[in-house]
């Protein structure tokens, strides 16, 4: 047997894989990312970054009624983006088989909101498969396929960060490639207008009961007897952290399925334990079914609903345990993330601050701004929001053309702000947007998107032009700079803020750490020179900070993008060798 | 046997993700059951971060959580004081005694605390603490500074030296094998 140490998201990959998958479309976003890159790996399976979640959906909707098995992932927040297809998939069903996986992420590692995914599985009554390691992410995902294509359904998988990111052993197969399964024009399965949907809401009804028949007796929820005074009702990460927390001094009923969920299997379990604990991150969802079976059950009273759980947390709650621990008695100051050095983003914001203005920020690395000492954003809600929002806030007082703006990135512009966009055109609000152009996806970890010109697998292709399209929707001021260039940002942000008309400002330049941007070499300080003013720390590069009362360079991470000698009023940063 | 604990913390770009999959090769290949949790995306950035790795029989949870680490492996003094909650009583904690002001410090809206080592001394805590990054430079670059510690953790650890090099063989390229070979025997030997 083929053993390996693999994250999460790898294994659901190579779950898919090993399933049949055939046409894989996502979008990125942490903690789902990997599923998909690693997907890209295979050469027999076709794959793709989409323009948004919703588009993703749909092409694996179209590549599973035209009969190959398909994939989309995202992040929690992505379903929102995709919900549109995803409950009218659930009523068109599936040809081949169709995988959705959705990464939540408690605890906020690395997202806007705490949102539950499972209310969507509910809600739109399709199957959800919850994984607790990567050995589990490998066999749900494969068998996800067969579910998928038995109840006629799309299923998604359902991954928390802990899952999603940690590594475990898994057993690498053999691929079921199934080929293409033949297409057959059926609009009463596949057209869905009125007089189709209601006969197909009737299907979805019937297939939600099959399914929960289904659920009783799967071996995917497992039932393991201890000592039978406490019983754990878990899925995913947290039966692994009761696991952890409790051992065999309790028994376990662990849901691989979380919708639907089962009656009777749980009925029974509470039956023979005299108190039963709901360990579940996020919304009461098993909770909340079980005390609408009259099932008297402990979940969020004793636990809580925001952030992650532990096992430290299930141990204090349920045996009141605690472990001693040592603490360091020294004031240690947060370490957040911050802008990398030579961050094309850095110059812009600055000008930005210069400027005074209002900043309707977006999702990306660029909501670091947000943080001192560059502190230019005012509002962050999701992907897209910075160019809607500023046209709403236009809009609310005409006056607020002339101080405000929004950034967004190239990724996120063609995800969701061109719409808003086409909005500022064709509703006519003066406002200002401003694309910071990297290049590239930069937070999820540098993925290409329609503006690189290159594909998921790095073969060229064509590229968005993003002066050409927003002139397209009817933006005749376009302008472009480079956000090195501190005079250029600031000149051309102030005419195109006071412009009487809509205007878009591209500042590009690539992400500097894309392995093909040249760096150069890094600067130094000039000791005589400098007076130690800090004005050259006012745009918060990691790799300058006082010594001794004057300002020092840290030449493992200095690119030499001279942003900071722009801001010397002494001359005092010099060019290294 | 029981499962172990250790944790790898320090700050985003300092190389403690390779170092999290040199430690998780290791115990694959000693035929441990393993799993190591790392968080990707926006904590890479500077920020503050750690890597679990647990091994064992079997092993529950891949998290650590405060009280458990059987070893802490510190890349950076002040994350060595922000996680010394999670070690265990009589565990471990090994320091690079590398410092790297955070923002905040940068700025001047907080500072930087004297004593660190001191502090985390005082608590009660196990420590060795080394300037791993000289050793690195001595070995022929500053980026090896994970494999020196590497090569710490190891003198702490009860596995082969021989599992250790292959797993670096595994995972660095071979052009800078030799170079990371020294700077693991110097981590290595540096309390012998």
């Amino acid at each position: 047997m083929n053993k390996k140490l693999l994250i999460g998201n790898e294994a659901v990959a190579r779950g898919l894989y090993e399933g049949g998958l055939r046409v894989a479309s996502s979008y990125p976003g942490t903690p789902s990312t990997e599923i998909t890159e690693c997907i890209a790996k295979y050469d027999d399976v076709y794959s793709e970054w989409a323009p948004n979640e919703k588009v993703a959906m749909e092409v694996a909707v179209g590549s599973s009624i035209a009969g190959a098995r398909s994939f989309c992932g995202m992040k929690h927040v992505g379903l929102n983006v995709a919900a549109d297809p995803l409950f009218t998939a659930s009523y068109t069903g599936v040809n081949a088989g169709m995988v959705i996986a959705v990464a939540d992420d408690p605890g906020m590692h690395s997202s806007q909101n705490e949102q539950d995914s499972r209310h969507y599985a509910k809600a739109a009554k399709i199957m959800m498969l919850e994984p607790s390691d990567s050995e589990e992410c490998l066999e749900y995902a494969k068998a996800a396929y067969e579910l998928s294509e038995k109840f006629d359904t799309p299923v998604i998988l359902r991954l928390t960060t802990r899952v999603a990111h940690s590594r475990s052993i898994v057993n690498i197969g053999e691929r079921n490639d199934i080929g293409v399964k033949e297409y057959v024009k059926n609009p009463g399965k596949y057209v869905m207008m009125p007089a189709m949907a209601k006969k197909r809401h009737v299907v979805v009804e019937d297939r939600m009961v099959a399914e929960r028949e289904w659920a009783e007796t799967t071996s995917i929820n497992t039932v393991e007897y201890n000592d039978k005074k406490i019983g754990v009702i878990s899925s995913g990460i947290c039966y692994q952290y009761a696991k952890d927390a409790l051992g065999d001094r309790v028994s376990y009923l662990k849901l691989g399925c979380v919708n639907p969920l089962p009656i009777e299997l749980i009925k029974n379990f509470a039956a023979n334990c005299d108190k039963v604990y709901v360990l579940e991150e996020l919304d009461p969802f098993i909770e909340e079914h079980c005390k609408q079976l009259g099932i008297d059950v402990i979940g969020k009273d004793a636990f809580t609903l925001q952030g992650e759980y532990s096992q430290n947390l299930i141990a204090k709650v349920i045996f009141g345990e605690t472990k001693p621990t040592m603490k360091a008695d020294i004031d240690i100051p947060a370490r957040p993330p911050v802008l990398c050095a030579g961050c094309p983003h850095r110059g812009l914001y600055y000008a930005l601050k210069k400027l005074k203005l209002t900043v309707s920020g977006d999702i990306g690395c660029y909501t670091l701004g947000a943080l001192p000492p560059i502190g230019m954003m005012d509002t962050c809600v999701c992907m897209g929001a910075s160019v809607s929002a500023l046209h709403g806030r236009n809009k609310a007082d005409e006056s607020n053309c002339k101080n405000s703006v929004a950034v967004i990135g190239d990724s996120t512009f063609i995800h969701s702000g061109i719409t808003g966009l086409i909005d500022i055109a064709y509703n006519q609000s003066n406002s200002t947007v401003i694309i910071l152009d990297n290049s590239i996806t930069g937070m999820t970890g540098h993925q290409d998107n329609p503006t690189t010109g290159k594909t998921i697998k790095g073969d060229p292709t064509t590229a968005v032009s993003l002066e050409l399209l927003a002139k397209a929707v009817g933006i005749d001021r376009v302008r472009v700079v480079d956000p090195y260039n501190l005079k250029e940002c600031e000149d051309v942000i102030r005419e195109e803020v006071a412009a009487d008309e809509p205007s878009v400002v591209i500042s590009r330049r690539p992400c500097a750490l894309l392995k093909y941007v040249k760096h150069n070499p890094p600067l130094k300080i000039n000791k005589d020179k400098c007076v130690g003013c800090k004005m050259c720390m006012k745009i918060g590069c990691p790799a300058i900070s006082i010594k001794d009362g004057k300002s020092e360079i840290d030449f493992t991470q200095c690119v030499g993008c001279n942003v900071c000698s722009q801001l010397c009023k002494f001359d005092a940063i010099e060019e290294g060798k | 046997m029981e499962t172990k604990s250790i944790m790898i913390v320090g700050v985003g770009g300092q190389g403690t993700l390779l170092a999290s999959r040199i430690l998780g090769a290791a115990l694959v290949s000693n035929g441990f059951d393993v799993k190591v949790s790392e968080v990707h995306g926006m904590s890479q950035r500077g920020g503050s971060v750690v890597t679990y790795v647990k091994y064992g029989s079997k092993v529950n949870s891949p998290i650590v959580n405060e009280g458990e680490a059987d070893l802490i492996l510190a890349f950076e003094q002040l994350e060595a004081a922000r996680w010394l909650p999670y070690l265990k009583k009589d565990g471990t904690l090994i320091i690079n005694t590398q410092k790297i002001d955070p923002m905040s410090v940068i700025i001047g809206n907080s500072v930087y605390p004297d004593g660190v080592l001191e502090a985390i001394n005082k608590a009660g805590a196990k420590t060795t603490s080394l300037d791993a990054l000289s050793l690195a430079v001595s070995a022929g670059s500053a980026k090896a500074v994970n494999v020196v510690l590497i090569g710490v953790m190891a003198s702490h650890m009860d596995l082969d030296r021989e599992v250790w090099i292959d797993a670096l063989k595994s995972t660095v390229p071979e052009k800078f094998l030799e170079m990371n070979l020294k700077a693991f025997d110097l981590g290595y030997n540096y309390n012998k």
